[in-house]
């Protein structure tokens, strides 16, 4: 691995990001709580929607709910990293990354990959959460792999938007910015019922909201019935594609002011 | 005027003046629960296909929703505020004047009023004119803002309590998840009766803000119920009373002049 | 009894776990004069003025300010006194003319009195063209302005200031000097100011406390505590960097050595001449000098005769 690469820088940061977590678990626990508050609220306190007439899910409302949580989860992994991004920046320490680092692509993917590393400890706990509350699993192994799969895009798309956020403005407190489109476009898919039983405004918006398709193929993938699995790779990889371009463009508008 | 409401209007007067002059504190806690509550009106339509919902309006069921995550607001900013002040010390200036320590407390309550009041009127005026129908009459939404601001007053003094208790502005927002799930597990998103898991309907049940939720809720589905009105009153009240003892003793830490 | 206009500390202590931040002072500030407490940073300056103001209740000993026992009588003790402490401790959504009429109201001035008190203070200060912006558009001269006539706004007899110009630029420093001394001087207003600055200790005040490690370690005007270190020092540059060592043994017959920078020589005269014979003696002796300097003592000097460091971030003399 030769001094300055990307993958030297992006492991180098990776290796910091994780570091401050290991010593501050407190960073931890709102990308851990929140999920788990939601997957109660919306598992616990909604299930009687399954008997709605049209609720058509072979998996039982606990796991209809567990996908929009750990996709929801994935996407505010990305967005609290975009967080710290933002203090880096605020803190000054930003500078310092920018000169140390010869490649600095390597810094949007050292963010990137802590995320997912972060993101990754936040699954395996919903994951076992939702176990524990009986949570029914059609899908086989290639049907989760599938479902994890998409949820670490997501997770990785969330944190490019952010980063591209945070890095256009180098403050906190355009944190609000960060976290609101990615909030909105959760909640203006089918997060409660499926699609066919939305009504107005909303069924119209959420027939058009990329996410529907993730959400929609992720609930297929842990009923066992994968259901629109192109489309939502393919959306997937779209978002990450644009949104890469997004991040690292945020990069370079950075460079420009440190 | 006595010297004790003297102190108390002072206080309150800076602490609403300040308030209104962060666009942040304003904007986001008027905009943010109306999205979700556009969002979630929508989205959970469905619900009121279930038998035994309570109306077939879930924009008329949900509206409450709105004011009790604007009370979570005006918590936030109540106690971000008082931590910032005793951080930079202007918390020791107030200390060196007759000020009496109650007069503090109760005082920090003007900004979150104010801001709960604007927030009232807004989530109201948007409910009225999309179709929300008081059953209630009138008088009932005067009673319906009226309990508002007793809510708002017992989250903002929880706020204050926290503030005064750990003198950190990270801290205080450290506790939003704790108080956001004091508010998802609760009879928000559907009547305790239609909850059909044990724990969550158990946890509603002895969770206060289930009873400021239907408080409200009784007065805009329901009419006049008493006991409903009651036990928000009572609760909210209690709450307010309670968070307004632990302020005390926290503050009788915090200021330590003799 | 305690004089109404003055501070009387007795043997007070202030302990924080086993950190002893004060560790029994003495002291008296006589009606209308400025008392200069210095020290440097961690000797307890901070400290000591937060119990006197009734900010933190001391661990032990007492205290009487304007008359008033800083235990017994907190409220009292605060109605005679204003504090400018470290933070200037503003809020930055309020204006300047917010601050004065938040700050009189809760001293009980009346309403019809506020405004005038208000207009005095801001142009006293020289804030009146700022008076009605936001505190978070001042500069750090401006808000230590602010603070100080927040701090005056109820007339109080006994000022507490607390390292008042420490991050301000000469000018705004000297403005602040002038206010201060005019109080005190015209107004009668007593003033204890904490400091980490010689300059200002120096200039400003007519008595000064030296504090290191929570104890005074001495007192008296400046230029009372310059005499018990008595003596001026001579500090020779040599041209020739060979020569520095003939130089000190020249200098060594006029006094002590002390402490000199890399390059140079320098002696405690002891009375056995003056500039002109370290002068001639070194030019009796074919040595060029650079520079030759006479200093009179300065409080840094004080210091570093009775705690053995310099006072403005030099590294600690060995014994």
């Amino acid at each position: 691995m030769s001094r300055g690469s990307v993958r030297s820088v992006m492991l180098a940061l990776a290796w910091r990001q994780l570091t401050i977590l290991r010593k501050n678990p407190s960073l931890f626990l709102p990308p851990m709580l929140f999920p788990l508050i939601n997957f109660a609220a919306f598992a616990g306190g909604l299930s009687q929607l399954r008997h709605v007439p049209g609720f058509e899910f072979k998996g039982g409302y606990t796991s209809f709910q567990f996908v929009f949580v750990l996709l929801q989860s994935a996407a505010f992994g990305g967005v609290f990293t975009g967080f710290g991004i933002a203090r880096d920046f605020e803190r000054g320490f930003a500078r310092r990354l920018m000169i140390a680092s010869k490649r600095r692509s390597g810094i949007v993917w050292g963010y990137a990959l802590a995320s997912l590393m972060r993101w990754t400890l936040v699954a395996i706990m919903l994951t076992a959460v939702a176990l524990v509350a009986h949570m029914q699993v059609g899908g086989n192994g290639v049907d989760l792999f599938g479902l994890y799969v998409l949820a670490l895009i997501v997770n990785v798309a969330g944190l490019l938007w952010a980063c591209g956020i945070a890095m256009r403005f180098r403050s906190v407190q355009a944190g609000p910015l960060m976290q609101t489109p990615i909030f909105i476009l959760l909640f203006l898919s089918p997060v409660y019922v499926p699609l066919v039983l939305l009504e107005g405004w909303i069924h119209g918006v959420a027939r058009l909201n990329p996410l529907t398709y993730i959400l929609t193929s992720g609930r297929g993938f842990i009923s066992g019935e994968p259901t629109d699995v192109a489309i939502a790779f393919a959306i997937a990889f779209a978002l990450l594609g644009c949104l890469g371009i997004w991040g690292l463009r945020g990069l370079k508008r950075a460079e420009q002011v440190v | 005027m006595s010297i004790a409401m003297r102190d108390v209007f002072l206080i309150a007067w800076r602490s609403s003046r300040r308030t209104m002059r962060q666009p942040a504190a304003v904007i986001v806690p008027l905009t943010f629960p109306l999205i979700l509550l556009a969002v979630n009106s929508n989205g959970l339509k469905a619900a009121t296909q279930l038998p035994g919902f309570p109306t077939h309006s879930f924009l008329a069921f949900f509206l409450p929703f709105a004011f009790i995550q604007g009370a979570l607001f005006a918590a936030m900013t109540a106690g971000t505020d008082l931590a910032r002040d005793i951080d930079t010390g202007f918390f020791n200036r107030l200390a060196l004047t007759p000020l009496r320590g109650m007069g503090l407390v109760v005082g920090q309550l003007g900004g979150a009023l104010t801001q709960a009041f604007l927030q009232a009127i807004a989530y109201l005026a948007v409910g009225l004119v999309l179709g929300v129908h008081f059953a209630s009459g009138p008088v009932g939404i005067l009673v319906f803002l009226v309990l508002a601001l007793v809510i708002a007053a017992a989250w903002g003094m929880t706020g204050i309590w926290i503030a005064l208790r750990t003198g950190s502005g990270e801290a205080v927002q450290s506790q939003f998840p704790l108080l956001f799930f004091f508010m998802i597990i609760s009879s928000m998103n559907l009547p305790r009766n239609l909850i059909e898991v044990d724990w969550f309907r158990d946890a509603a049940t002895i969770n206060p803000v289930s009873y400021m939720i239907e408080a409200l809720r009784s007065l805009v589905i329901e009419g006049w119920n008493v006991q409903a009105l009651a036990l928000g009153f009572t609760v909210s009240i209690g709450a307010v009373a309670v968070a307004m003892g632990l302020a005390s003793i926290a503050l009788r830490k915090r200021m330590t002049r003799t | 009894m305690a004089d109404e206009h003055g501070i009387e500390v007795w043997s007070l202590v202030r302990t924080f776990k086993d950190v002893h931040a004060v560790q029994g002072i003495n002291l008296r500030v006589e009606p209308g004069e400025i008392y200069g407490f210095l020290g440097p940073n961690g000797a307890g300056k901070s400290t000591t003025i937060h119990m006197l103001t009734t900010l933190l209740p001391p661990t032990s000993g007492t205290a009487f300010v304007a008359g008033f026992d800083i235990v017994k009588d907190g409220p009292a003790v605060r109605g005679s006194i204003g504090a400018a402490l470290q933070e200037a401790a503003l809020d930055p959504y309020l204006t300047g003319r917010e601050h004065l009429r938040l700050q009189s109201g809760l001293h009980g001035i009346p309403k019809r009195e506020r405004e005038e008190r208000g207009d005095e203070l801001l142009t006293r200060v020289g804030l009146t063209r700022a008076a009605d912006r936001k505190v978070q558009t001042y500069s750090g001269g401006m808000k230590r302005r602010l603070d100080l006539a927040l701090a005056l706004v109820h007339r109080p007899r006994i000022l507490f200031l607390d390292e008042p110009t420490t991050g301000l630029d000469p000018q705004s420093r000297n403005a602040l000097w002038t206010e201060v001394d005019r109080l005190a001087k015209d107004e009668g207003v007593t003033v204890f100011l904490t400091t980490q600055y010689l300059e200002e200790a120096d200039v400003l005040a007519d008595r000064v406390g030296i504090i290191d490690h929570g104890k005074i370690v001495a007192e008296g005007t400046p230029e009372e505590l310059k005499a018990t270190i008595g003596r001026p020092t001579v500090v020779a540059t040599p041209k020739q960097a060979e020569q520095l060592e003939h130089a000190t043994a020249i200098l060594e017959r006029f006094g002590e050595p002390t402490r000199a920078s890399p390059g140079a020589t320098a002696v405690m005269l002891n009375g056995k001449g003056d500039l002109a014979d370290v002068l001639r003696a070194l030019d009796g002796e074919g040595i060029l000098v650079d520079d030759l300097r006479l200093h009179a003592p300065s409080l840094d000097d004080v210091f570093l005769a009775k705690t053995g460091r310099m006072l403005e971030g030099e590294e600690e003399q060995s014994e």
